[in-house]
């Protein structure tokens, strides 16, 4: 019925009534002016007729809110651009059979979660065998040839890996995000890989829970993939983009 | 094991053979790498002897004395850091600290000055020894003290971690865990900490997704935990990671400052840090040997296994290793009471009757090791950002948790994979654990397991493989075990991996009046 509607508001239970759901922490202790100070904030964020409906007490002067509220904003979704990878996600067999009928032989993945970053669990999930959500990782794969560092990899360490092996594509993984440190570091390394005058022979992608497409692209990568990621649609990036350098000659022609 | 396979864990009806033989395996296993590690030591097994002798302080630039003074030493190292340090003591009459800083500021060459009377060196040395034993027996009766008197929660005991970077913004997260129930606080170190060849010194307010492990801040955390204590008339319990390249410095700083658990797992470290084999079971050996004596309850690691590797298809190597983690414990001189052996709730949901089979894991987890306060972690692996489902898995997690009697339960988070925790994040997943143990305290002694049903054979299936693994790592011994992949699915090499340059070997005149005294004439090695 509303179908054609472009502009959109939150969805309670009914159209258009934009109830919203927040929850918050204030550094007030519980009270009367506490619960005021939260409607007065929900207010600002644009929420009308807010409601507290829980708050506790979390010591140290601290008081923990749940709250609803009408959201007076609305979002035209025609005035929307969403930066976005291109193409389609084929499955296991499909990119297998893409990679022997396009590009003619095996491509070769290089990963690691670099600087201090020690957790793993993303890049495993994309590359080890088992994979992630019943979606085998790039190991499992017969047309890839997958080098997984670890953790804790230097940059430097990463770069001089990916050159020894001959890698079409470098996969990092950055999960702690605490005072940004992992824009410094992806910066980092995509400026290396200038310096080495490698950085267009490889396909450099991002993931990590924290990584969008968008910021990705902007710190000089040619990929990003935030949570949730499953390693089919990184096969499908990699092959489909050295298929598409291929055939530009991005890569030897210069 | 008969008195605590009372109540559920009965029915799992486990051949006490198979315990037995995976037990004289185990043993077996551990009696090799304790050869090998009582003929050598570490940079940093010798820094811990430093720092029990009192040598705490930093020079101008902030390196601590004790790293300055062994690496001076050089390959004099194996006849002891102790014998080097005393003979100066005996020469100049200085007191250990002061003859670390001469060191340090270039003044005095411990190599160059004459030989003291042997016996005069031991003197000083076994009073040295003496009265560090004496700082840590205090520390250790100040805890039974102060649990006596303000009594303690029953277990499962509900542990958080906190994480800022900075020590006094920990402070105040802790002291608010402490009062919506958490019975125990890990500070979780700055990423990277686990590979610093040394300690960092001094209060510190700046770290990368978790605040340094130093001496100064151990005091404030204990301080400020002291204090809640008191006022809530309950004793809460301090964590930190006696693990890395520094393991048995932290070991002897938790035990200086009362700290209660050290997590404290040399197979962690080789999987997940890949710290050389051979440089972290020897630290590991005198790390236990301290935190025995200090009362602390260490946690290991086999609950990562799991995060590499597949919960239910790698289950079996989850109790194969902590059969070998507690013979390691045990040669130590731990006691039962103090070892907290880890595993984790981490079945992928889509699993059927996923509950079941962590249900079989926890119960057979208690049944094997009765006597110790088993350390269950929460789901992590597979929670995808959905805060409302991630608050469920919780839920259940602490459900298995209470039901099958464990020890310490590190309470999972509904934010989990999204940010590190908000303090209301800890206070829902406090509050979630509250509910459930509250509500079903005693469920655990109102069923029997079915000895034929699921569950029963489930865990007796686990137990099969894990001693089929016990017996294969026992023919080709635990080196070749980790290079063969054994565990986690990660393969180390026992001359790879960080810090191999800082094993050497004993000399025969090898001295360290420190082990010597937490020995106590034992030695477990």
């Amino acid at each position: 019925m509303h179908e054609a509607d472009p502009v959109v508001r939150p969805y309670g239970d009914r159209r258009d009534d934009g109830a919203v759901q927040v929850s918050f922490t204030l550094p007030v202790r519980a009270g009367e002016l506490a619960s005021e100070a939260a409607r007065a904030l929900m207010r600002k964020m644009g929420l009308a007729s807010p409601q507290v409906v829980f708050s506790r007490d979390l010591g140290e002067g601290l008081t923990f809110f749940v709250g609803y509220g009408r959201c007076t904003h609305q979002v035209d979704l025609a005035t929307l651009e969403v930066p976005r990878l291109q193409g389609e996600v084929m499955d296991f067999g499909a990119v297998n059979r893409f990679v022997r009928e396009r590009l003619g032989r095996k491509v070769v993945v290089v990963g690691a979660c670099t600087g201090t970053d020690a957790h793993t669990l993303g890049l495993d999930a994309i590359l080890s065998m088992k994979g992630f959500a019943g979606d085998y990782g790039l190991e499992r794969y017969p047309e890839f040839r997958v080098v997984n560092l670890g953790s804790q990899v230097p940059n430097e360490t990463l770069v001089a890996r990916a050159v020894e092996e001959g890698a079409d594509a470098i996969l990092v993984s950055q999960v702690v995000t605490m005072r940004d440190v992992h824009l410094a570091n992806l910066t980092r390394l995509a400026e290396l890989l200038e310096a080495e005058g490698v950085r267009e022979r490889v396909v450099l992608i991002a993931g990590g829970p924290r990584i969008s497409h968008e910021l990705a692209v902007e710190l000089g990568f040619d990929a990003g993939f935030g949570p949730g990621t499953t390693p089919s649609q990184v096969a499908s990036f990699i092959v489909k983009e050295l298929d598409r350098r291929r055939v530009t000659g991005f890569r030897d022609g210069r | 094991m008969t008195e605590t396979c009372r109540g559920l864990a009965s029915g799992l009806r486990l051949d006490p053979g198979l315990v037995r033989e995976a037990r004289e395996d185990a043993r077996a296993i551990v009696d090799e790498v304790l050869a090998y590690v009582r003929e050598h030591t570490t940079t940093s097994m010798e820094r811990a002897a430093l720092r029990l002798a009192g040598v705490e302080e930093v020079d101008a630039e902030g390196t601590p004395l004790v790293n300055l003074v062994v690496d001076r030493l050089g390959d004099r190292l194996g006849h002891g850091a102790s014998y080097w340090l005393f003979n100066a003591v005996a020469v100049t009459g200085r007191e250990p600290e002061e003859v670390a800083r001469a060191v340090a500021e270039g003044e005095l060459d411990l190599g160059r000055l004459p030989a003291a009377d042997p016996a005069r060196v031991r003197q000083l040395g076994t009073g040295a020894a003496r009265l560090a034993m004496e700082a840590i027996d205090a520390r250790r009766r100040e805890r039974d003290v102060m649990v006596e008197r303000l009594g303690q929660s029953p277990s499962p005991w509900l542990y958080v971690i906190v994480a800022t970077g900075n020590i006094y913004e920990d402070v105040v997260q802790a002291r608010s865990a402490a009062r919506m129930g958490a019975d125990v606080i890990a500070v979780i170190r700055s990423t990277g900490q686990s590979l610093l060849d040394y300690v960092p010194h001094g209060a510190t307010t700046e770290g990368y997704a978790g605040t340094y492990a130093t001496q100064e801040n151990f005091r404030i955390m204990r301080r400020a935990l002291d204090e809640v204590s008191e006022e809530l008339g309950r004793y809460v319990r301090q964590v930190n990671y006696a693990s890395g390249l520094c393991m048995p410095e932290i070991a002897a700083m938790g035990a200086l400052e009362r700290l209660d658990m050290m997590l404290n797992d040399a197979m962690y470290g080789i999987l997940f840090r890949d710290i050389n084999p051979r440089r972290t079971l020897i630290d590991q050996y005198l790390s236990r040997r301290i935190s025995a004596r200090a009362g602390h309850i260490i946690n290991t690691g086999e609950d990562n296994y799991l995060t590499t590797d597949d919960a239910f298809t790698a289950a079996h190597t989850v109790i194969a290793s902590q059969f070998i983690n507690e013979e390691f414990a045990l040669r130590a001189g731990l006691a039962r009471e103090q070892l907290g052996l880890g595993h984790a709730f981490q079945m992928d949901p889509d699993l059927p009757d996923g509950l079941l089979h962590e249900i079989a894991q926890a119960a057979l987890v208690r049944a094997l090791f009765p006597g110790c306060p088993i350390k269950f972690m929460p789901p992590t692996k597979y929670k995808t950002g959905n805060i409302f489902r991630a608050h469920l898995q919780d839920g259940l997690f602490n459900l298995v948790g209470v039901l099958t009697g464990q020890g310490i339960q590190l309470l999972g988070m509904p934010t989990e994979a999204i940010h590190t925790p908000f303090v209301s994040d800890r206070y829902l997943a406090l509050e979630n654990a509250r509910y459930v143990m509250n509500n079903a305290r005693h469920l655990g002694e109102e069923f029997l397991l079915r000895p034929d049903g699921r569950i029963a054979r489930r865990a007796r299936e686990v137990l099969e493989r894990a001693v089929a693994m016990l017996r294969q790592i026992r023919d080709i011994g635990l080196w070749q075990a980790l290079e063969e992949g054994m565990f986690a699915a990660v393969r180390r090499d026992r001359d790879g991996g960080k810090g191999l340059e800082g094993v050497v070997a004993r000399e025969p005149d090898y001295y360290n009046p420190f082990l010597d005294e937490l020995e106590g004439g034992r030695c477990g090695a």
